[in-house]
């Protein structure tokens, strides 16, 4: 874990200084140079922070489900406690990313929402993590909580090809990556990114995994504990 | 000739089973008509409601065929989740899993609220197409299958969110909350296949929508037909 630790701290340091002080120039001629993106200028430095960031929180509802599918199988309750450790996880990195994506978009578009196709799998994402804590808090025993959470999370999975593939194909949208345009129609905006442009973004989708892993084994190790603690009190 | 072969018998044995799941909660449905009572009251005074808001507007396609389904959703929302919340109620969930196996009750109590949402949406429409004069399908085919897939869809969903809900100790208002993401793919694409009707545009215009449908609907009964143990099971 020290090493995932240092690594990410690493990385995300790396990002940020080279995110936000290499120049953007029309023409680049060495590695420190940015070219211009047509339409995004400055703003396209977002990227660096706001697709790291968004990717990490569907990770963190992939590992939800994964740990909870596990759950189903095994029944034991720490795999319960990993899930929800990386559901608590997930929606943190789910509310930076709408918040990095929003003020982006008042920039860029002219205002904080706009109903983008994007803008809508973010918000059910969120709706989704809402909807799966407000359920725990209402199941009563923790065999109950963990079955049935499992189940919902599984169900909203079942769900999320539709908002991540099929609806941001139909219907048009500004978001880069979106069906109108050009630069690409791949899940992960492909924008016109330079080579060192795009080795600084896979370096940020590399330090914020790695982020999200140190985090998560924390949080789990903390769970653990606490679980253990209200035993003992019972 | 001397008696089916035992997997035909099977097979009869499950459907009559089924089909005897159906009939005892439409039976018990008809002792109290408690279910088709709100349901009816909620469509009429939502389309009330509608209706003054709206009353002298020349309202396009879209708003209109937006408001039909958000009638239908929460008129849904208020009644689907009878379907077990009753057996709780009543203290009966104990024998049904005793008599049944978790997917025949699965399958009896789907069809059950597939024909309460077919009802529904049946009545709505009705309603609609007395009170709204802008409200004139032009295209009877896609109208029709979308009115059949739509309920469908949303019967698959709601069954399995009402059985994960009635565990739960905020049964009314969590409904909405836990189905609301799961439904958003099929109600953007209802809206919008339902807006094409209303436009009376050609079918073969609507053929996306309705793969979308067709794949929502089958992904749900898959999904939930096999979540539906651990949901059921103590």
């Amino acid at each position: 874990m020290k090493i995932i630790k240092y690594l990410s701290i690493a990385c995300i340091t790396c990002v940020i200084v080279a995110g936000i002080a290499i120049p953007m120039v029309p023409q680049p001629h060495s590695w420190l140079e940015f070219p211009v993106i047509p339409g995004l200028e400055d703003k396209a430095r977002n990227i660096f922070f706001h697709v790291p960031v968004a990717w990490a929180s569907v990770l963190g509802f992939l590992v939800a489900l994964y740990y909870g599918f596990r759950y189903l199988r095994s029944k034991d309750l720490d795999d319960d406690l990993k899930s929800v450790s990386s559901a608590g996880l997930g929606t943190m990195f789910c509310v930076l990313a709408t918040v990095t994506g929003s003020l982006w978009a008042k920039f860029n578009w002219g205002s904080f929402w706009n109903w983008d196709p994007r803008e809508t799998s973010i918000f059910i994402l969120l709706l989704i993590y809402g909807a799966y804590f407000a359920l725990r808090s209402a199941l009563g025993s923790d065999e109950v909580r963990a079955r049935l959470s499992a189940v919902y999370s599984i169900l909203a999975g079942l769900t999320a090809p539709f908002f991540i593939f099929i609806m941001p194909r139909i219907v048009g949208g500004l978001h880069p990556g979106a069906k109108g345009d050009t630069a690409g129609s791949t899940p992960v905006a492909q924008l016109h990114m330079s080579p060192n442009m795009r080795f600084i973004f896979f370096m940020g989708i590399i330090g914020f995994s790695l982020l999200f892993v140190w985090l998560l084994n924390m949080r789990i190790r903390v769970a653990r504990i606490e679980y253990h603690l209200s035993k003992n009190e019972n | 000739m001397w008696g089916s072969p035992p997997g035909v018998k099977r097979t009869v044995n499950f459907i009559t089973s089924i089909l005897a799941v159906v009939s005892k909660d439409v039976r018990s449905e008809l002792r109290t008509r408690y279910a088709m009572n709100a349901l009816l009251m909620f469509v009429v005074t939502s389309v009330a409601t509608i209706l003054f808001a709206l009353r002298d507007d020349d309202v396009s396609t879209e708003v209109l065929s937006g408001m039909f389904w958000v009638v239908i959703f929460f008129t849904a929302m208020s009644g689907l989740s009878r379907i077990f919340i009753s057996e709780e109620e009543r203290g009966t969930t104990m024998t049904l899993q005793l008599v049944a196996s978790p997917s025949v009750v699965y399958l009896g109590k789907l069809i059950f609220n597939a024909g309460l949402t077919l009802a529904l949406s049946s009545a709505v429409t009705l309603l609609y197409l007395i009170a709204f004069p802008a409200f004139i399908i032009k295209s009877m085919e896609i109208f029709t299958i979308t009115i059949f897939l739509g309920s469908l869809g949303f019967a698959a969903a709601a069954t399995i969110i009402a059985a994960i809900i009635a565990k739960a100790s905020t049964k009314g208002t969590l409904y909405p909350v836990l189905s609301f993401p799961i439904l958003i793919p099929l109600l953007m694409t209802v809206m919008k296949s339902t807006a094409r009707a209303l436009d009376g545009e050609l079918f073969t215009a609507a053929l996306g929508e309705f793969q979308v449908l067709v794949s929502y609907l089958m992904i749900m009964v898959a999904g939930s037909y096999l979540l539906f143990d651990y949901v059921w099971k103590e």
